[in-house]
């Protein structure tokens, strides 16, 4: 084995584009589940997002536009959930899983026209100066946009939801959404916002796998990414830095096992391709072992129905 | 007259019909492909086949696909379907169908099935395959003497004869030609993940590797080659439109001409149990346009050995060539038997890692 051939630094800028779907996607779930809904739909949405996005970037040749494709796709699927979750009352977990079902039939229709093509190339930044910097150029400044707009918005959630009063109103609608409802907060309204948000960003980690990452549409491309991204938000005990740490230890294995293959190390393949799930599982629950403490961060209504007149 | 007699003698009459017009029908051949038949690979080409049966016999056929089958139960569950519903010649074209086309097979004696790479046969099951590892010998010179860094990444499905045979065969070439050349090789584990596929490929380009090498179907490891600006070699399919500075050339797998002979022999009512294994020279191994990057040199060599391969000359797995252990194979001169190559199961010399169980 010959393990002077990884490179740290490259295999560090890797890990960080490996994630970002996943980041993504996870850290809309967050704040939905914040919110105190429940979207088991995250894999339909992102895979939605994925074909949105690619086929907007596809027909107006601009990934930027692909993106807000991507989000808008992603938000719109949340949406079908959000309507017959909040106003219909139906069963969050089931209809979740629906939307998965339905995120994925309806993305490979979409997609029918679009197999095989070949999206416009999303620039990397390079910014002048600072991606020249030795070691920290190539992991810190050498990424597309959108590995920065990931980052940016686990800060923004983070700091939203801890130091602002919009932040206050979405937890206490998840904590208790009775109580949120007496002090005249719209909770209906309140979680359909941020089931949107959610979406949009499952959406806008879907078409960043079909526009940087692969970069190519093919049906059910996530494979298994938006599961990833939930599980990561429940083990992260709904920490927005956690689910950071998760969704980069998971991008990271992920990269690191394939280069340890491609070294020649001497375990078994098969070991090495179920590592990523394993540790980052392992790990966060290591992390959130203290049940009587996760137990409170868990939002208090978590995934029960919402009706003004109960 | 009680309603089961009447439906007795609907069925009957039923029955009577669907004989009197069997003798115009046409022949029903049905597909399986393990990926989507856009994947630009392996299935894509198999589904240009099916096309070719189609353009060949016209309305003397029919034929019907399913394509992005699992392996394992799934499959089982659609050849069963073909079956039942009037399929006369049934293709199966992923290695991994293999059992699932024997179980079949048994319940429908009457219907003919042809399992693609596999070693299983019955007498109403025939195999076929392409002899890949023809073409691999070619491009693995070629990236012997182009590499710069002299590392090689190879992108593997899974660890059965077909692709350990490929590797064998590739690196075998590139090492005559370059004795310092290193292959690092990926187990992905699947035929058909652009995610997985794209990641191995970035995963080898950051280890140094200047050329990629797939047996995968997808044509995301040429987009990550073109996008990282190294060069390529596509798989089962052209995928010069996803690399068109990185394809130094593809192999191509063509299964129209036996498709159509196979399809004629159902017609005929001369289709036989058979195991084919063809290679370069009746055409089922062919090879993309080679690409101007290709010094005329290389490229005249390339195309020496493809003529030798042809007309016999040359057969890529000759003596002397020791396994990895270092106990001999061949001696100098022998030739591999087809037999040990069907069920290759070793590296040879100077490959690194093992082979996944």
């Amino acid at each position: 084995m010959d393990l002077s051939s990884i490179d740290p630094i490259l295999l560090i800028a890797a890990l960080m584009v490996a994630a970002t779907p996943i980041l993504l996607a996870a850290i809309g779930e967050l704040v939905v589940e914040k919110s105190g809904v429940l979207n088991l739909g995250v894999e339909g949405m992102m895979i939605t997002g994925a074909i949105c996005g690619f086929a907007v970037a596809v027909e107006t040749g601009n990934p930027a536009l692909g993106f807000l494709g991507g989000a808008a796709g992603g938000a719109a699927l949340s949406l079908v959930f959000g309507i017959l979750t909040q106003f219909l009352l139906s069963n969050q977990v089931a209809t979740g899983l629906a939307l998965t079902l339905f995120g994925l039939g309806i993305s490979a229709l979409i997609g029918q026209g679009y197999i095989g093509v070949k999206p416009p190339t999303t620039a990397d930044l390079n910014l002048p100066i600072l991606s020249d910097l030795p070691v920290l150029g190539p992991i810190l400044f050498g990424h597309d946009a959108m590995v920065y707009v990931s980052i940016g918005l686990v800060i923004a959630v983070w700091y939203v939801l801890k130091f602002t009063r919009v932040g206050l109103v979405l937890r206490a609608v998840g904590e208790n959404h009775d109580a949120a409802h007496a002090l005249g907060y719209k909770v209906v309204r309140i979680r359909l916002a941020a089931i949107a948000f959610g979406g949009g960003c499952a959406g806008l980690g879907g078409a960043y796998l079909s526009l940087v990452r692969v970069p190519q549409w093919t049906e059910g491309m996530t494979a298994g990414a938006g599961w990833i991204a939930l599980a990561i938000v429940v083990f992260a005990s709904w920490k927005a830095g956690r689910v950071l740490l998760g969704a980069y230890l998971f991008g990271g294995i992920t990269v690191l096992q394939l280069n340890l293959q491609a070294a020649g190390m001497k375990i078994p393949v098969e070991y090495l391709s179920m590592s990523p799930y394993l540790i980052t599982i392992l790990v966060l629950v290591i992390m959130s072992a203290d049940k009587s403490r996760a137990a409170l961060n868990a939002p208090a209504s978590l995934g029960r129905a919402f009706h003004a007149s109960s | 007259m009680n309603f089961k007699s009447l439906a007795a003698g609907a069925a009957l009459a039923l029955g009577l019909a669907t004989a009197a017009t069997a003798q115009d029908d046409p022949v029903k051949v049905g597909f399986i492909y393990v990926g989507p038949v856009g994947d630009y690979g392996w299935s894509y080409e198999h589904n240009e086949g099916r096309l070719a049966v189609e353009e060949a016999f016209g309305d003397k056929v029919e034929t019907t696909f399913v394509e992005s089958v699992p392996e394992g139960a799934d499959a089982e569950r659609v050849m069963t379907q073909m079956a039942l519903s009037g399929h006369d010649l049934i293709f199966t074209t992923s290695f991994g169908y293999m059992d699932s086309t024997i179980a079949v097979a048994e319940k429908f004696p009457d219907v003919k099935f042809e399992h693609a790479t596999g070693y299983k046969r019955a007498d109403n099951v025939s195999t076929y395959s392409a002899r890949f590892y023809e073409g691999r010998a070619v491009i693995g010179h070629i990236a012997g003497k182009m590499t710069e860094s002299n590392v090689v990444g190879y992108i593997a499905s899974f660890p059965i004869p077909e692709v350990i045979r490929g590797i064998n065969s590739a690196y075998l070439h590139a090492k005559k030609v370059n004795p310092d050349v290193e292959f690092r090789i990926v187990w992905v584990y699947t035929w058909f993940d652009p995610a997985k596929e794209a990641d191995a490929a970035q995963a080898l380009i950051d280890q140094g590797a200047d050329i990629l090498m797939q047996h995968t179907d997808s044509t995301a490891p040429m987009t990550i080659a073109e996008e990282k600006g190294i060069l390529a070699f596509g798989q089962a399919s052209d995928m010069i439109n996803f690399g068109p500075n990185s394809q130094l050339t593809s192999i191509i797998d063509n299964w129209a001409p036996y498709y159509i002979a196979r399809t004629q022999a159902v017609m005929d009512g001369t289709w036989e149990s058979t195991d084919t294994w063809d290679g370069i020279e009746p055409g089922m191994v062919a090879f993309a346009a080679m690409s101007d990057k290709i010094p005329a040199d290389v490229r005249a060599e390339a195309e020496q050995m493809i003529e030798d391969i042809k007309s016999g000359a040359y057969h890529p797995f000759t003596g002397p060539i020791n396994k990895q252990d270092g106990s001999a194979w061949l001696a100098e001169g022998e030739i591999a038997d087809d037999g040990t190559l069907a069920g290759m199961n070793f590296y040879i010399e100077g490959l690194t890692g093992e082979i996944p169980n």
